[in-house]
């Protein structure tokens, strides 16, 4: 699987329902943020946690996120952010 | 959305227990066990150990501490694997539990 998105690209979290072995937390699914940076291509974990192989590998990004944004009722300073490493099968370019 | 019993992130949630303490003995050998599992042989993954973790009920989940939940997701996925059976787990953990009360 080749990388989709480049970093400082703005990216939704897939808002998708699902039951199994998810890394991506519920509370940032749904959210906008910006790819960070490219950590690397990984086997699935969502497969490989069911003795599967994981492949094709993922490309995995930390995608950085505005707490305000997160939390709605987020009361630090506008300017905190939350990294979180997410699949790119969980990412949605924005238009 | 239902969420998994580890999948916290934002609920509600009272004062985190931050205190350090040392490992216990039975708590290092279950981390080397995991250690051994999915190295060369890699008879398991870690994501099947938290896939095990994570798919225990919310009682278990919330009583058992960490070492524990990794021991019931290790037995679990073993079994799963047909390394060892559910009955053959229980007749030697009898046989250990009858080991540690002999005089």
């Amino acid at each position: 699987m080749k990388p989709a998105f480049q970093p400082g690209a703005s990216v939704t979290v897939s808002n998708r329902d699902i039951q199994g072995h998810m890394r991506t937390p519920t509370y940032i699914r749904g959210k906008t943020g910006v790819v960070e940076r490219l950590c690397g291509s990984f086997r699935n974990p969502e497969t490989l946690a069911y003795g599967g192989d994981g492949l094709p590998k993922q490309p995995l990004y930390r995608v950085r996120f505005l707490q305000s944004h997160v939390w709605p009722e987020y009361r630090g300073p506008s300017t905190d952010t939350v990294d979180i490493e997410i699949y790119q099968h969980w990412l949605e370019p924005v238009s | 959305m239902k969420r998994g019993v580890h999948d916290i992130g934002g609920l509600p949630e009272n004062q985190i227990d931050q205190s350090e303490h040392d490992y216990a003995l039975w708590e290092k050998r279950i981390d080397a066990l995991l250690v051994l599992l999915t190295g060369e042989k890699q008879i398991m993954r870690v994501d099947e150990l938290r896939r095990g973790i994570e798919s225990l009920d919310i009682d278990a989940y919330s009583e058992l501490s960490y070492y524990e939940r990794w021991i019931a997701s290790i037995s679990k996925i073993l079994v799963e694997k047909g390394i060892f059976s559910s009955t053959e787990l229980e007749g030697k953990m009898a046989e250990v539990l009858a080991r540690g009360t002999e005089s």
